[in-house]
């Protein structure tokens, strides 16, 4: 009770200042140009925030948002690019991230940078112990980092180890860290892509809070809805140039989208209508077991249908295990399965994956990064990845056929890359995921499981691979889709199953299911 | 002297990285192959100077491509175990058991020279298989596998030869560590070698045009023939000026053809690079790591049984000490070569022009006189500095 009358006070401090400091700018980055070999990623850039503002910067992949924040957080030094940084109106020339720092800026990136095997309170002093003369005075700094805690409202314990966190938790570390550095200007890069919906509710809650205090605050995300809940102003890059800023009030939803792409998307799901046919799959009373060798089970009596040519959505909360549920049908889950999968009304042994892209059933994966890609090898390797068969006469690599299915996968999915040499892990996301997708299409699939398959990249680059996902459809091919994004599931499902707790809860014809109907059953409603 | 050399190679990466800047990627790994080939040059000129010439002399030369020959057949295995993503720390020990059996075999127990080359190879393939076994079906770390091996087989020397030498007393035997090829058939090869080189290069060239990928300008190509015809010729005739080219060198040649063919033109080959860069995204996309990762480990071992039959024949006898410290070698061969330790990065060729860098030092070194104690510490510093000349490349290149 008394935080918040604290807080109150604060506000209206806060809102009497307001007034004056409209138009001051905290930040400004004024004509900012970075050139990569071959490619310019930044054009010419000015992007300026007020103090106490939550700035929205958006963009799809590739647009630039990184590399300027990169440059912000003196990753990239003075010198490597053109342009002047303006804090508070003084010209900054940060020639480290220390700099960075010290002048109030704290970035959080999308890989967090916290020691998993430290606890909370030393992950938030970390380079900078309470105590003297090297002794690290223990009892201050977990009393310190309670009080930060407690004042953010979170409720995490701070001698906890961060592996033991849920990674919506560890965001928020990151946060306490950041504000005990005593940042002015926070940066949050992509904070709620692996977020749940109650955890972005946290961190949005948390981010009001910092500005109430007068934290500026920069925010980088591709869901939109959450951009307009929390923004005060929204600047747009696309291509590595500023389109615009604009206050969020003057603005919507589509417009954004318009402006990021550079074109009106009518629509952001490509509904086609789809004419199941025969039944390809038949999963009876799948059971899956924990991998740590306990009795208890991950997945639990789970029993399902697919038909050909349709597209099956399995919504459910993280954790639900609907990664589980299709990794282990791949046979790619280390636990124990019991239960039977009938693959065209005949029995299939699936133990490894190998089994499962034998009997056509492709799988792409929740994280491209770790699941899906050899980020190290070029576009060519990871394409012919999972069918090198094809492009081998008696085990020799045929360089010719490898080139020919590649480029035709590079054409076909639309690919933007330099060349088929190319290391994917120098390709955006969004052709990071498509790479990954024209490695699975190479394996001619007749039942494809797409575990996420949007996520985080950006509107274009999604409504391409809904498109492909038609397409797909239309060749005959079963498509199960798991999705936590839920316009997602009711745009582009045919059917679709809610998990709970490693069971399916409820099943529904997309024409009848509403978000509200899932949630509820995603929730353990019955 | 050797603060010449950290100059030299200091030099090289800041030349190299002003070019980097506008390079693309293919110039850029044309790029790290001539910052290690002038660190290798450097060396030699450093040596030559020093020795007044001595270095260079073909006697010399021929000395050293025998010494770093059993280094490079270790290296060639250990480039595929780390590329996997491991690590085997028992080609030495392995090494020096196979050369004491082959010894025992042939000079005690009389077997005829096939008899006793088959078994010895089987047995380092045998041991490759022990390690492998462990570390893909039971999944103990490579270095605790290894590290097991290269105490225990070690040990076995030592319990066989009762830490005593072995003579060999077949001259066949003696010969493949230290014969010559007769110098007509060298010159034969090495003609065949140039033109299958020409042949290779130009054909590479038309393959890349019908794909209308980018070609280099013909003068390039032409020039690249050239360079490379003339090592050849000229590696052929220097070795002809002494007694002809030793025949570790030949074998030694052969593998690396047949190795990087497998590493980099193959199924296998690709599995394995796969496997070492991600491990995870390999076994989804239906690799089957543990098998691959099994006949790493038995390609090592059988590497490692012909090294160790090169250097028993070099020695013309089996000691219970031959071998030792061979992997450390053997490694730095591959690290120096631009190996990556994380797994998934490597290159056969480049780990041999680590071997050489490795095996020059030990030379010439040797030739001046320097006590045992000042090779090591020099070798030591030469790996950690090849290193971080190779990664400052490969980050301004970025």
């Amino acid at each position: 009770m008394i935080i918040r009358t604290v807080f109150k006070v604060c506000t209206q401090t806060w809102a009497d200042k307001e007034v004056k400091t409209l138009d001051e700018y905290i930040l400004e980055m004024k004509n900012i140009t970075k050139e990569f070999p071959g490619v310019k990623a930044l054009d010419n850039v000015t992007f300026s925030v007020r103090k106490g503002e939550i700035h929205a910067l958006c963009g799809e992949n590739g647009a630039g948002k990184s590399t300027l924040m990169k440059i912000l957080g003196g990753v990239y030094p003075y010198g490597t690019y053109k342009g002047d940084i303006y804090i508070n109106n003084q010209v900054m020339k940060f020639q480290n991230v220390r700099q960075s720092e010290d002048s109030g800026i704290s970035i959080i990136y999308q890989e967090l940078a916290l020691v998993k095997e430290l606890d909370v309170g030393e992950n938030v002093f970390l380079g900078k112990l309470p105590g003297q003369s090297g002794i690290v005075d223990w009892d201050k700094l977990y009393y310190e980092t309670s009080k930060l805690l407690k004042e953010l409202g979170m409720d995490i314990n701070p001698h906890v180890k961060i592996k033991d966190l849920g990674i919506g938790q560890q965001q928020l570390v990151e946060v306490a860290k950041a504000l005990s550095k005593d940042a002015k200007i926070l940066v949050l890069d992509e904070p709620s892509a692996a977020l749940t919906e109650s955890e972005v509710k946290t961190l949005m809650g948390i981010l009001r809070e910092l500005k109430k205090r007068g934290v500026t605050c920069i925010y980088i995300s591709h869901k939109l809805g959450e951009v307009f809940e929390i923004a005060d102003r929204i600047t747009i890059l696309r291509d590595g140039k500023s389109i615009g800023t604009y206050d969020i009030k003057d603005i919507n939803e589509d417009r954004v989208i318009s402006l990021m792409v550079g074109r009106e998307l009518t629509e952001r799901f490509p509904r086609e209508k789809h004419i199941p046919g025969e039944v390809v799959m038949e999963v009876k009373g799948l059971n899956v077991y924990d991998p740590d060798g306990t009795d208890s089970l991950v997945i639990k009596d789970v029993s399902f249908k697919i038909r050909k040519g349709e597209i099956l959505g399995i919504a459910g909360l993280m954790g639900a295990g609907r990664t589980e549920l299709v990794t282990s049908i791949f046979g790619g889950y280390p636990g124990k399965k019991t239960g039977e999968i009938f693959i065209n009304g005949k029995k299939a042994e699936i133990n490894r994956p190998s089994d499962a892209i034998k009997n056509g059933l492709g799988l792409v994966s929740e994280d491209r990064k770790r699941f899906g890609l050899i980020l190290e090898q070029s576009v060519a390797t990871n394409t012919t990845l999972a069918s090198i068969e094809k492009i081998c006469d008696w085990g020799v690599i045929n360089s010719n056929k490898e080139y020919l299915n590649a480029t035709q996968f590079v054409k076909e999915l639309r690919i933007k890359t330099p060349s088929l040499g190319t290391k994917v892990n120098n390709l955006s996301g969004g052709n990071q995921q498509k790479v990954v997708l024209a490695k699975w299409l190479m394996t001619k699939p007749k039942i494809l499981f797409l575990d996420e398959p949007t996520r985080g990249i950006d509107v274009g680059a999604k409504f391409e691979i809904y498109n492909i996902m038609n397409e797909l459809v239309r060749q005959g091919v079963a498509i199960v889709m798991v999705s936590s994004e839920l316009p997602e599931i009711l745009g582009m499902s045919d059917r679709i199953l809610v998990m709970c707790e490693g069971a399916i809860r409820g099943e529904f014809d997309y024409r009848e299911a509403t978000q509200e109907k899932i949630m509820y059953y995603a929730t353990g409603g019955r | 002297m050797n603060t010449m050399n950290t100059k030299l190679s200091v030099n090289n990466t800041t030349a190299t990285a002003k070019k980097g800047i506008f390079s693309s990627s293919r110039i850029k790994a044309n790029i790290r192959t001539y910052t290690m080939i002038s660190v290798l040059i450097g060396i030699w000129i450093i040596f030559t100077v020093v020795t007044g010439g001595t270095f260079l002399s073909s006697r010399n030369l021929a000395l050293l491509a025998r010494q770093a020959a059993v280094t490079s057949v270790l290296a060639i295995g250990m480039v595929l175990v780390i590329v996997a993503g491991h690590i085997d720390l028992s080609v030495g020990s392995v090494l020096g058991l196979c050369g004491g059996v082959m010894a025992i075999l042939q000079s005690k127990m009389e077997w005829g020279v096939i008899p006793t080359l088959v078994v010895t190879i089987l047995l380092g393939t045998v041991i490759g298989a022990w390690h492998g076994f462990w570390v893909a079906y039971k999944k103990v770390p490579a270095f605790i596998v290894t590290l097991g091996g290269y105490l225990m087989f070690r040990g076995v020397l030592l319990g066989i030869t009762k830490s005593v030498s072995i003579s060999l007393s077949s001259p066949i035997l003696k010969g493949i560590g230290q014969d010559y090829l007769p110098k007509g058939v060298g010159i034969v090869l090495g003609a065949l070698a140039v033109v299958v080189t020409a042949i290779t290069i130009v054909r590479a060239r038309a393959s890349r045009e019908k794909y209308n990928l980018e070609v280099p300008p013909v003068y390039q190509t032409v020039l690249k023939i050239c360079f490379f015809s003339i090592l050849i010729i000229g590696f052929v005739l220097v070795m002809n000026h002494y007694e002809g080219i030793p025949i570790p060198v030949i074998i030694l040649l052969c593998l690396t053809l047949i190795f990087n063919f497998i590493a980099t033109k193959t199924k296998f080959g690709r599995c394995v690079y796969a496997i070492g860069g991600n491990p995870e995204a390999a076994m989804l996309s239906g690799i089957n790591n543990k098998r691959y990762t099994m006949m790493v480990f038995i390609l090592s071992g059988f590497l490692s049984a012909i090294a160790g039959i090169i250097l028993t024949g070099r020695l013309n006898a089996a000691t219970s000490n031959a071998g030792a410290m061979a992997e450390m070698d053997a490694i730095a061969a591959c690290v120096i070569g631009g190996t990556s330790m994380m797994g998934g990065v490597g290159s056969i060729p480049f780990a041999l022009i680590g071997a050489l860098v490795m095996a020059s030092l030990d030379n010439g070194m040797s030739l001046l006189n320097t006590e045992s104690f000042w090779q090591q510490i020099i070798k030591g510093l030469i790996l950690i500095l090849a290193v971080w000349v190779d990664m400052s490349t490969k980050k301004s290149n970025r």
